[in-house]
């Protein structure tokens, strides 16, 4: 396990510096520069800024200081905010961002495995088809009209929850509600489709005629059996989650990261661009890692490492 | 398959959306009825909180007066800080820091007398050294401002951040010199009226050396490493989330500050502001277009015009475009009236000028506006005889063009409309359309890679010049090829001339020349729109720079 880990995370590294390359030389691509007041300067003021930051360099040579600097863990100042440094952007937004994506993500998941383990349970009843059409919605709504609807009914006409702002907990209550609804979807179509499959298969009905009481049958193999999928799909919801939080947060004012996504690409924030670049690929390698191992403990059938060495 | 699902999410979104503007309708007359219940009782007790609550779109980018470059950044030193004059609500400079000041007979050399009241916030003295530092921090090659370029007038100033001249980051070289400590002399390159106003702008704040050197890479990062000599102090600066003022107990004018603490929340969608403007979380909203109708009967609701004009750059290194009777027709051909009522709706004026009306009162007090009057104007059939003289002037009979646009939502249905417009009235005209987000968009034009572009100029100073100088030949932000000797002429003569009907006779001479020639189509003049509570008062309102200051705002009848 432990040679399988290290192997991983030598790739991971590797990977990582695979992006760190394209995105930098995608980037200088970019036509434009960075400055916030970019109309306004004169061709001889743009280039005493571009000698200031160092960006008349050939671009090969950027490329090697800025990787210099990431070996060091140093991702550079931000072009919006002055003197502000791009690793404590990140900190800073990051806490919103993650509060939010994992609250949603935990929510969602426990009401998406009852409404599918119920649907599975039900099957064709009326319990089914009322599971399946509100996943029909989750899904096919996005979440900012959940957001945008609850905010002005809950938080407006009805003043139960405050309106936007990031303060306490009653705060975050309707962000991860708006979110957590994509995942409760999800979550429940997947868990009903494995679980009708996993209940018609043939371990299951010997387990049932040696005996075992149907709760059992249910929570030992047949749930956990059904987790598979739903572990799989977990990494890569939880990501969007905090990636996709933009929309939310801008309707919900929270202080979060999700903006500088877009943002630092049209402003031309080069050192912003690289470091959310970077930052989010290494959380997804390691997710997927995570993932993996977690797929081990679930199924037993498909451990990595003891299947390779 | 696809398809139908997404055109099905479509409509849910559009009945859904349809539904959520129909009931804030009705729930915004509610409010409007319990707030005149308020009104009445408020005449009674003439002592209430003087507290401000507002929104801002964005976090705070530089409190470095010598770094800032963006409206928010300028607001917010506006009022926590304080130059050597101050814009009051009519965009006259008041006294700031500086008590009085005298200029020299040929309008160059500015004496500046402080006020020995002025005093920064750690209780030390307002010194002249504090500006000699600031502004020559502004200039120096490593802590260089984006807005150094706004120093120009200053002597020297240009030389010194141009990269190669031997005054390159000779920062003591600068026109700036503390006689003593309550004594600033400014030299300036030429007579430039406008200069008292400019003293009010952020990248001429002082600075206290001692402090900023022993805060070294912590300045005005936060509230507390950075020292205020203006109205107020910033007590709390939460990043990202937002900011809060409170009245600053050593300024030396703090009888006049009425209000004792503002609150501004950051939030960047305009749902969510109009939806706390009703929950009485904030006092003031912008509005976005699609809310203006909503609100258009709510006592509320205040347009204000600004003095940034939009306009259509024609480039003449297209050859269609380098015949003016085209570039007449063009400018002739749509109307700009509808364009400014049904695409705009927020207060914007259409424009038939370059300088923006009530922007700029000449020597005899009459607005730049007023004396130049109007050019041109929507006129299909003299557009249409324009455009077919100039066409056999060519020897073509069709034009193929390419509008740069941005890609804003706005700036899109702007585009469709031009290309509607123009494609309608002139036979022969075919317009494709490239919309590229702002940067970029900035960048091709600079290259002069277009061939008409949908633009905007907002003012840096109180001068027509702002504007005026854009266009000399080859000049950095002129981008389209135009030259006029005679153009040149008077802008070269009137950045010279001492003698202000003078010059400001060779200003009004260069507008009309930029329209005989039609350099330019323009568009309108931007307009702001939004709801403000009756109860706040006092704010004052500036055209360039620092959109707003709180100094003098107060709150009456609330309670």
């Amino acid at each position: 396990m432990l040679r399988y880990i290290i192997k991983r995370v030598s790739a991971m590294l590797l990977t990582l510096l695979i992006i760190a390359t394209i995105t930098f030389f995608l980037m200088k691509l970019l036509p434009g520069s960075p400055f916030n007041n970019q109309e306004k300067l004169s061709e001889s003021q743009r280039y005493a800024l571009n000698e200031k930051y160092g960006l008349n360099d050939p671009v090969p040579v950027q490329y090697i200081n800025y990787l210099g600097k990431l070996a060091q863990g140093d991702l550079g100042y931000t072009f919006q905010f002055d003197g502000r440094t791009v690793n404590s952007l990140i900190a800073n937004g990051m806490g919103p961002s993650a509060t939010i994506g994992f609250e949603a993500l935990l929510f969602g998941t426990l009401v998406g495995l009852v409404l599918g383990i119920a649907a599975a349970l039900k099957h064709n009843t009326f319990i089914d088809y009322g599971a399946m059409v509100m996943a029909v919605f989750g899904i096919a709504i996005p979440s900012f009209v959940f957001a945008g609807l609850l905010q002005y009914y809950v938080g407006v006409k009805l003043g139960w929850l405050p309106v936007a702002f990031w303060n306490g907990p009653e705060y975050h209550i309707m962000p991860a509600f708006s979110l957590s609804v994509g995942v409760i979807a999800t979550v429940a179509r997947f868990m009903r489709t494995e679980m009708l499959e996993i209940l018609g298969t043939d371990y299951i009905l010997m387990a049932r005629s040696k005996g075992i009481s149907k709760q059992a049958v249910i929570i030992k193999h047949c749930v956990r059996n059904s987790m598979i999928p739903i572990v799989t799909i977990l990494g890569p919801m939880a990501i969007g989650l905090i990636t996709g939080s933009l929309v939310i947060e801008n309707i919900f004012a929270i202080p979060g990261i999700g903006e500088q996504f877009v943002k630092s690409i049209n402003l031309n924030d080069y050192p912003v661009i690289m470091g959310t670049t970077l930052f989010y690929s290494f959380l997804i390698i390691l997710i997927i890692l995570v993932v993996d191992i977690l797929y081990g403990i679930i199924d037993p059938r498909i451990r990595v490492a003891g299947g390779k060495s | 398959m696809k398809k139908s699902k997404w055109s099905l999410l479509l409509t849910l979104v559009l009945v859904l959306s349809m539904f959520l503007a129909a009931c804030s309708g009705s729930g915004d007359k509610n409010n409007a009825g319990e707030k005149k219940g308020g009104e009445g009782e408020a005449s009674k007790k003439p002592t209430e909180p003087q507290v401000l609550n507002i929104l801002d779109s964005e976090e705070i980018p530089s409190l470095d007066s010598s770094q800032a470059t963006d409206s928010v950044s300028f607001e917010v030193l506006n009022n926590v800080m304080e130059g050597l004059y101050r814009l009051d609500k009519d965009n006259k400079p008041t006294p700031g820091v500086a008590e009085k000041h005298e200029v020299s007979e040929d309008g160059t050399v500015y004496t500046f007398h402080l006020n020995p009241k002025a005093t920064w916030s750690d209780g030390s003295k307002v010194t002249a050294n504090d500006f000699v530092y600031a502004w020559r921090k502004a200039l120096h090659p490593d802590t260089l401002s984006e807005y150094a370029y706004i120093m120009g007038p200053i002597k020297n100033a240009n030389a010194i951040q141009t990269d190669g001249d031997p005054l390159f980051g000779k920062v003591e070289e600068l026109g700036v010199k503390a006689v003593d400590e309550s004594t600033l002399e400014v030299t300036l390159e030429a007579p430039a009226p406008y200069f008292l106003g400019l003293t009010g702008f952020g990248t001429f704040y002082p600075q206290k050396e001692e402090f900023v050197k022993q805060q070294g890479d912590k300045y005005a990062l936060e509230a507390n490493t950075l020292l205020y000599n203006g109205p107020f102090v910033l007590n709390e600066w939460k990043h990202n989330e937002g900011w809060q003022y409170k009245k600053n107990d050593k300024y030396w004018d703090k009888e006049n500050v009425k209000l004792d603490e503002i609150n501004v929340k950051i939030v960047k969608d305009v749902a969510t502001s109009v939806n706390l403007y009703e929950t009485g979380q904030t006092d003031i909203t912008g509005l976005s277009m699609e809310y203006v109708d909503q609100y258009k009967d709510n006592e509320d609701l205040y347009t204000r015009g600004e003095a940034t004009v939009f306009f259509l750059r024609l480039n003449q290194k297209s050859e269609a475009l380098k015949n003016v009777n085209i570039r007449k027709a063009i400018d002739m051909a749509y109307d700009k009236q509808s364009m400014v009522d049904v695409l705009l709706n927020n207060g914007s004026t259409p424009a038939y000028y370059l300088v923006p009306g009530e922007f700029t009162p000449g020597p005899d007090g009459e607005d730049f506006r007023k004396t130049n009057g109007d050019f041109g104007g929507y006129d299909l059939e003299k557009a249409k005889e324009l455009w077919a003289k100039g066409l056999e002037e060519i020897g073509k009979d069709s034009v193929e063009l390419e509008l740069l646009n941005y890609d804003t939502d706005g700036a899109k249905q702007m585009g469709e409309f031009f290309k509607n417009q123009l494609e309608k009235n002139l036979p022969g005209i075919k317009i494709s359309i490239k919309a590229q987000p702002f940067k970029q968009k900035l960048d091709l034009e600079s290259k002069g890679d277009y061939d008409f572009s949908y633009a905007g100029w907002g003012p840096d100073y109180q001068d027509p010049m702002t504007f005026l100088d854009m266009f000399v030949t080859n000049g950095a932000h002129n981008q389209m090829a135009y030259s006029n000797p005679e153009y040149d002429k008077l802008i070269e003569g009137a950045k010279k001339e001492a003698d202000e009907e003078k010059r400001w006779q060779m200003m009004l001479d260069a507008e009309k020349i930029l329209f005989e020639d039609q350099a330019i189509s323009p568009l309108y003049q931007r307009g702001v729109t939004g709801l403000q509570k009756p109860y706040v008062k006092g704010l004052a309102h500036h055209l360039f720079g620092a959109d707003v200051t709180y100094k003098w705002a107060y709150i009456e009848g609330k309670q």
